[in-house]
């Protein structure tokens, strides 16, 4: 083996490179755990965790000044590995060290694992109410729904980033382009009326001349209320359709009036600024949900919700009762009771987080690791003692 | 004598301890006991009327006895006196001075609230006192007020605290503080007056009676009257006039002192003696528990010893039927309070690690015996006390952040005597009885935002997970204070005291080194068994939320001390340094990510412990400097480094 080789080695097994990366990963942990303040919990864990290198913005300009958590967890996942290999040998007294590693390597794929696939979205559903999708916390779509046929609804959905781009959009079932002209993740709405000064609004048609859209800075704290809004125009092949203003107010807030056009062709149409779906191969309805509180406070005692779930086949087709640490899971998704609106409608966490069963096997492999490997240092320590003892006595 | 000295000190805690279970008694012919153990419904939480006055007091005014400072003897006998007073007798607890406002906090509220320099000014009769005074062993300045001192001012008040209150809780300036807590005690204060019976009301007992005896005729003319039929005028006008009375105390009243009625569907429904009172105009008779309270007040006010203390009786008797299990636990809470059991053990803990100190400089083994069994009988005392609470909360020992700071102190100081079991040279006791004191002091400190049993959250229901993950979490705090305590001995006897010999410094290393490992292990799996109940409760494992990331910091911080031992990049010191850092570790973990204000509330000991928490950590990086020194300047170590080089010293101490 020659020299760089070797040197190459003893870095990547080196105990000095797993303190000096778990230094690291505490400074990161520290500072990201400060800038939730600021950033809210979602763009920390993309400024710092989900990342190669923590970016700070000199003007324009982002410079890496501290390495991710990609590049933290990455390297400390090679070392951990590559000590092990060149290190291994399978005697008792290193069984606990390994076990407990083995649980340290499981719980870091583990947590790359949920990074990657992980999917959060919650279900809102009120009292005798039927819903076969899930929406979005953080992502928005705009739909345009083809309403002609009283029966059946065909929609087009475009994603927020498309929106953002600002590309115009041609789609076989639209018989228009949509051109996006501009997106914004928060605004406030005022009505022209209280506002008569305020520019002209770039909305042609629809509620949007009616009212002020002002951007406003994303509100990053937990239960902030931000109100995403685009203006869409939609250009037929005679010429312009007109530009709408729409915008996504939660409906307990406020309902806006439904935006509704037709086309010469004689469809009529819905365009509306929505939650991201996921639609489900079933559906879930609310039949009761409960609520209580201690007498005489408003603190919580428990909520709970009968659901009835059924598949369109009739498959499956039962009563199920989701309530706080009880959650449904089914078809690889976990459904939470989250939080109420009210008396009568609940609001489901919906997940889908494929490795959720690696902490509890990476749990048990540590402490069983852990166990093993202080008792042996303190049976030792024991018998040492007691070995001591003797002599002295005698 | 310096034989039996470990037993008699042994003897002396056991009956300072002993003394707690003396039940307690009534220091004049009305029976306050019995009164404070009636239980009343408070935050969703069955409790003795002793509660109440104990947690109100402490909210009003941050200590549970009502005194003048210029005045030897307290005001009130008891906790439940002040609150007989509050409840039955206003006029007079008018004038006990139990509203605290500090001119070192806010001086501008001080003027604000119209309180003169003479009135704050305390001038002392003797002159013992008034020297006492000059060296700042007794206070210059007054700090409590009355409720008479104060009423003047609170229109002002009320325009400030309008002003105050939208500002973000995080960053209102000391006097907006200052404003809300006050207005806050006020508003506490006058509800608690208008529990049971209208403030200010001397004969509300006989207009009861006399309602009571028309009230069938008087419901008759009010449905008349809302029917349009002829009716009583003046008969209606009357029930109308005390029915007003009734909504006023249900709107105000801060106890629910009637249970509900044996058909009620929800058997946790208790209710205030307002709407009870109103329910009579249903039922046609007005309902008994407001009338005895009533009574009750009519003869405190009169000062008819037996007969109050006879409707105290009757109200238990009633209470007995139906509510046996409640009012035996009600009965066991004041008891509970009365016995103190966590002062006891501070002031034992602060006594052991005195004599524990002590015994490294003289008499080694009979001082050490004596902190051993201070620090045990104290530990006995705290286990009773965590125990008690555990029973009448039915809950596992850790539900708020008070009660992990009892079992942080309690986690510690077990490990502590089994150190000291094994090693017997004082270090555990010492390390007990400062770990011991200084978390019992942080969980007084909590107590003073109230009630400490509250009632859990829908999202914390689970007993599972709390006597799990939340349990092995907070011993894993507990461990790692300990071995940061056990390294400031270290640190402190190897500088300033020649008392760090070869034998006592491998000892040390050897239980940092033990207890280190311990936290490693109660942290990890702690914080891990977190992530499942998130995983359970919300569907993710892991959240990057301020106190996930801060129990994932200790977790590496000890991960970090056992790996750099083992790569043999740190040796005796360096573990010693390292495991003090580890005390800044944890108390933010611990406090600091609970004033991160993310979606979480700062109360007014939080704004205090902001401070504490950054002396706190200033103090241990100076100590850290301080371990950092030269080895011929610390003293254990002087004659040595004098014979050898310093580097070969370091190896072989």
């Amino acid at each position: 083996m020659n020299a760089t080789v070797r040197q190459f080695r003893d870095f990547f097994v080196s105990l000095r490179l797993t303190v000096v990366l778990l230094g690291l990963s505490i400074i990161l942990i520290f500072a990201a755990t400060l800038d939730q303040v600021n950033l809210g919990v979602w763009a920390v864990q993309q400024k710092y965790f989900q990342t190669f290198f923590v970016l700070w913005k000199f003007g324009e300009v982002p410079v890496p000044i501290f390495p991710g958590g990609y590049f933290v967890g990455g390297l400390l996942f090679v070392n951990l590995i590559a000590a092990h290999v060149y290190r291994f040998k399978l005697t008792w007294r290193k069984a606990g060290i390994f076990l407990t590693h083995l649980g340290v390597i499981l719980l870091l794929l583990g947590e790359l694992f949920s990074g990657l696939m992980q999917e959060e979205y919650n279900m809102r559903i009120e009292e005798g109410e039927t819903k076969n999708y899930a929406e979005s916390y953080q992502f928005y779509e705009l739909a345009i729904t083809d309403t002609t046929d009283p029966k059946f609804d065909d929609v087009v959905v475009i994603p927020k980033e498309l929106l953002e781009k600002g590309a115009a959009i041609q789609h076989p079932k639209l018989p228009f382009r949509v051109v996006p002209k501009a997106f914004f993740s928060n605004i406030n709405l005022g009505r022209r009326s209280d506002e008569p000064t305020a520019p002209p609004s770039p909305a042609t048609t629809g509620f949007g001349p009616n009212f002020v859209a002002t951007p406003i800075a994303f509100n990053y704290k937990p239960d902030a209320l931000n109100i995403p809004a685009a203006y869409v125009e939609l250009a037929g092949p005679e010429g312009t359709l007109g530009t709408w203003l729409t915008v996504y107010i939660p409906p307990q807030m406020m309902t806006m009036p439904p935006q509704t056009f037709s086309t010469p062709d004689g469809h009529t149409w819905k365009i509306a600024l929505r939650p991201q779906r996921a639609y489900k191969p079933y559906a879930l309805t609310l039949l009761k949900f409960s609520h209580d509180v201690y007498a005489g406070t408003d603190i919580p005692k428990n909520f709970s919700s009968r659901i009835r779930l059924a598949t369109p086949d009739g498959r499956d087709d039962h009563e199920v009762l989701i309530y706080m640490n009880n959650p449904l899971r089914y078809a690889g998704l976990t459904f939470f009771q989250s939080g109420y609106d009210g008396d009568h409608t609940t609001v489901l966490q919906v997940v889908r987080n494929p490795g959720w069963v690696l902490p509890y096997i990476a749990c048990i492999l540590m402490a069983v690791g852990l166990v093993v490997q202080f008792g042996i240092h303190l049976t030792g320590f024991f018998r040492k003692r007691r070995a001591a003892a003797v002599p002295a006595a005698a | 004598m310096k034989k039996f000295l470990p037993l008699l000190v042994l003897l002396a805690a056991l009956a300072y301890v002993g003394m707690s279970l003396v039940p307690p008694h009534n220091t004049d012919d009305f029976d306050l006991v019995g009164f404070g153990r009636l239980p009343v419904l408070v935050n969703g939480r069955i409790k003795p009327l002793d509660t109440v006055a104990r947690t109100s007091l402490l909210i009003l005014q941050g200590r549970q006895r009502v005194a003048d400072p210029t005045i030897p003897t307290p005001m009130v006998a008891s906790p439940a006196e002040w609150l007989a007073d509050v409840l039955f007798a206003p006029a007079k607890a008018d004038a006990y001075p139990t509203f605290r406002i500090s001119s070192t906090d806010s001086p501008e509220l001080v003027s604000l609230m119209g309180l003169t320099d003479e009135q704050t000014k305390i001038s002392y009769d003797n002159a013992s006192s008034r020297m006492m005074a000059m060296a700042d062993f007794l206070p210059k300045t007054r700090s409590r007020f009355s409720f008479n001192q104060l009423a003047p001012k609170i229109p002002e008040l009320d325009k400030q605290y309008k002003l105050a209150q939208p500002v973000d809780a995080a960053v209102r300036t000391p006097f907006q503080k200052g404003v809300i807590q006050l207005y806050d005690s006020l508003v506490l204060y006058q509800r608690l007056q208008h529990s049971l019976v209208p403030p200010g009301e001397d004969d509300f007992l006989s207009r009861l009676l006399s309602l009571q005896k028309t009230l069938p005729a008087g419901v008759e003319a009010i449905r008349a009257k809302q029917a349009g039929q002829p009716y009583d005028e003046e008969l209606a006008k009357q029930m109308l006039e005390v029915g007003n009375e009734f909504v006023l105390l249900d709107q105000y009243s801060y106890l629910r002192a009637v249970p509900p009625a044996a058909d009620a569907k929800d058997q946790t429904a208790w209710s205030n003696t307002g709407s009870a009172l109103l329910d009579g105009y249903g039922t046609g008779r007005l309902n008994p528990t407001a009338l005895t309270y009533a009574a009750m007040a009519q003869t405190w006010r009169a000062h008819q010893a037996d007969q109050f203390n006879h409707l105290v009786g009757l109200q238990r008797d009633d209470l007995q039927k139906r509510f046996a299990p409640q009012l035996a636990k009600s009965d066991a809470e004041a008891r509970f309070n009365a016995a103190e059991p966590f002062y006891r053990s501070t002031i034992l803990y602060a006594f052991a690690f005195f004599l524990a100190v002590i015994s490294w400089l003289k008499w080694p083994e009979t001082l050490g015996r004596c902190a051993f069994y201070l620090v045990l009988v104290a530990f006995l005392a705290a286990t009773a006390g965590i125990a008690t609470r555990m029973w009448l909360e039915g809950r596992p020992p850790v539900t708020n952040l008070y009660s992990s700071a009892l079992f942080v102190g309690w986690g510690a100081v077990g490990l502590c005597l089994i150190l000291e079991q094994i090693h017997r040279n004082g270090i555990g006791s010492a390390a007990a009885g400062m770990v011991g004191f200084i978390t019992l002091i942080i969980a007084h400190m909590l107590s003073l935002s109230g009630d400490t049993l509250e009632m859990m959250r829908a999202v914390l229901d689970t007993n599972l997970w709390l006597a799990t993950h939340v349990v092995v979490v907070t011993s894993g705090y507990a461990s790692t204070f300990l071995a940061g305590f056990l390294a400031l001995i270290y640190i402190f006897r190897g500088v300033f005291t020649r008392s760090l010999d070869k034998l006592t410094a491998d000892t040390l290393t050897r239980m940092v080194y033990g207890i280190v490992c311990f936290a490693t292990l109660c942290s990890l799996v702690g914080t891990v068994l977190g992530g499942i109940w998130a995983d359970q409760s919300w569907g993710r494992f892991w959240g990057w939320d301020p106190k996930e990331n801060g129990a994932l910091i200790i977790v590496i911080w000890n991960a970090i001390i056992l790996h750099a031992r083992a790569g043999g990049m740190i040796k005796q010191r360096g573990l010693m340094c390292m495991a003090v850092f580890g005390n800044i570790v944890t108390s933010w973990s611990w406090f600091g990510v609970n004033m991160l204000g993310i979606g979480l509330h700062s109360y007014g000991f939080m704004d205090a412990a902001f401070w504490w928490l950054l002396v706190f950590v200033i103090s241990q990086i100076v100590i850290i400097v301080l371990a950092n020194l030269p080895l011929e300047k610390w003293r254990s170590f002087r004659s040595v480094a004098t014979v050898r080089p310093a580097g070969t010293a370091a190896a072989r101490v």
